[in-house]
């Protein structure tokens, strides 16, 4: 298989694929009056999952989803299969030496010299 | 055929009193009267359940009766550091024990109960927190569909991590979940969502949201008897939008316990909360004053006409404590009583342990809630997130710290150490608001009366503040 086939196929989503569409509700410039200046400039925008109702799609295309309590909403193909990148994040120094110090502090009642 | 509704913002924003009568099927009208005033106590006990009922709506989802755990350690940890006799008896409610994670279910139950007992098709919320996983959860327990509506990643992008983590609930629990850049605007998505749907909106605000809570606060009253044969002499509430201290604080008198009532957020001070820059430049979403002090000088900006959260009628006293504060008593939780929770949830346990440190050894403090904890909602994973986002983390003295520039986690538990706000300076914007050009002259006596309930203030105080 070449790598091109192989890459196409990644960016073709198939009718039920669970994927993400993505939409501009509002540009910049013509957001709600009461909103500060730095997000006036910038669009609100919209991210939504759902089942892929095209019978196949490219990413960046306008397509069809249908969500989870099916509704048919369009936008344009994001991301097929999308994950959840949210993780534990990195050990924190600042955080593991706690329960040490604590523990100590409690049994001999200082917290750093000992 | 009707003619398609106009879907510009400014149509659907005023389309808002009819969408959300349609959406909530109160009739705010009928409890309201003279020129600004309305009956808080009539709407709360004609529209709500009482407590007997909704501990029984509740109990038939596995919601509320969580445990109490006295905090044995961090209660010697507190009095390590306190004057000699000092440091109350510590108490926490365990509320990441119900069905979804958190004291939201509580409210989420009512809400969902009462969706699907007037038939409505489904319910929305619109929420990045807890509530939206409690929603969702109770939705599926009911066999009704869900829609949450967040506000979940800004211009590049970029989701706070502690949002995603909602967003993974709620469609754990089958919910669609919609998910909106930074800005005020999801207000107008949210209105025509319902619009569309026609399903409930379960507003965090209404009566249903408010007296869910109240169970909580009547547990917590009587367990704290059973484990110490006395009411507690205070209890201490994490702050946003005013429901947690409001509903909580109805349940505590329903016991007949007179604790005193202390809100406490997180200080966020200096951070706009519409603000695209400043959203990924915060590590707590919730529980902060970015909601808390908004809410509590101006509760009727809510979704709902008359929101049933009115935290200055019940707080005797408000507190802030740091970003870094709430992390290390997170660690020291988990690390000392063996208890993993989110750090949101732990804003009142920062703020109880100093608290604590100013009462006696022989009274009793007792914090009013745990959320559960997970990817993305986890001190770790947020420190990561905040150095990504430019934000320097370091031990030191907390009281150093700068919203979104810094965060300073203790170097000793004696550092943290709380930071009062006045409620009386809160009291007068509130009045600022509530009267905007209504002449004072010009209120009924029922109105008066009103703004007395309000601020728990007399006429010749409210007199005085308003220059009258």
């Amino acid at each position: 298989m070449s790598s091109d086939y192989k890459s196409t196929l990644e960016e073709h989503g198939v009718s039920g694929d669970w994927v993400e569409i993505w939409n501009v509700i509002m540009e910049p410039g013509k957001r709600a009056p009461q909103v500060p200046e730095d997000t006036q400039k910038v669009p609100l925008e919209m991210r939504l999952r759902g089942f892929l109702v095209n019978e196949q799609a490219k990413l960046g295309e306008m397509v069809s989803v249908r969500t989870r309590i099916g509704r048919v909403v369009d936008g344009k193909l994001v991301s097929l299969h999308p994950r959840y990148n949210h993780s534990f994040g990195e050990p924190q120094k600042v955080l593991l030496d706690i329960g040490q110090e604590l523990r100590t502090f409690l049994k001999k009642g200082r917290v750093g010299d000992e | 055929m009707s003619k398609p509704l106009d879907q510009s913002y400014e149509a659907v924003i005023a389309r808002k009193g009819e969408i959300m009568r349609k959406a909530i099927g109160i009739d705010y009208a009928v409890f309201e009267y003279g020129k600004l005033g309305f009956d808080y106590e009539g709407m709360m006990g004609s529209v709500a359940y009482s407590l007997e009922e909704t501990s029984r709506i509740q109990r038939a989802t596995g919601v509320g009766n969580t445990p109490l755990l006295e905090l044995r350690q961090l209660t010697n940890l507190a009095r390590r550091v306190a004057p000699q006799g000092k440091g109350a008896r510590i108490f926490v409610k365990d509320e990441a024990a119900n069905p979804s994670g958190s004291f939201k279910a509580r409210r989420a139950a009512l809400s969902v109960y009462e969706a699907k007992k007037r038939g409505y098709a489904g319910v929305i919320a619109a929420t990045s927190g807890n509530y939206g996983a409690a929603v969702a959860s109770q939705a599926a327990m009911l066999g009704i569909p869900c829609l949450i509506v967040q506000e979940a990643f800004d211009s590049r992008g970029q989701g706070q991590p502690e949002i995603i983590e909602k967003s993974r609930a709620c469609e754990a629990y089958g919910a669609e979940v919609l998910q909106l850049s930074v800005g005020p605007e999801l207000f107008y998505i949210f209105l025509q969502l319902l619009e569309e749907t026609g399903f409930f909106n379960a507003s965090l605000y209404t009566p249903f949201g408010i007296a869910g809570v109240e169970t909580l606060g009547y547990e917590m009253v009587e367990q704290t008897r059973q484990l110490t044969g006395k009411d507690p002499d205070a209890v201490v509430i994490t702050h946003a939008g005013g429901g947690n201290v409001t509903g909580t604080a109805r349940g505590l008198k329903k016991a007949a316990c007179s604790a005193q009532i202390i809100g406490a957020s997180i200080d966020l001070k200096g951070l706009h909360m519409a603000s695209d820059q400043d959203f990924n430049r915060k590590s707590f979403t919730t529980g902060h004053t970015g909601f808390g002090i908004p809410f509590a000088v101006w509760p009727d900006r809510s979704d709902v006409p008359r929101n049933a959260a009115r935290p200055l009628r019940y707080l005797d006293r408000y507190i802030t404590v740091t970003q870094g504060e709430a992390f290390y008593i997170t660690e020291a939780l988990a690390q000392l009583e063996g208890l993993e929770r989110g750090p949101a949830g732990n804003t009142s346990l920062a703020a109880a342990f100093a608290l604590a440190q100013e009462m006696r050894e022989d009274q009793v403090i007792v914090v009013q809630e745990t959320e559960y904890t997970g990817a993305g909602k986890h001190p770790q994973a947020q420190l990561t997130f905040a150095k990504e986002n430019g934000i320097e983390v370091r031990r030191g003295d907390p009281r150093e710290s700068i919203p979104g520039k810094s965060i300073i986690i203790p170097t000793h538990p004696a550092q943290i150490q709380i930071k009062d706000i006045e409620l009386d300076h809160i009291r007068l914007s509130y009045l600022k608001n509530v009267m905007g050009e209504i002449p004072y002259s010009s209120l009924l006596e029922k109105d008066r009366e009103y703004l007395e309930a309000e601020t728990r203030w007399g006429q010749t105080r409210i007199r005085e503040a308003l220059n009258v």
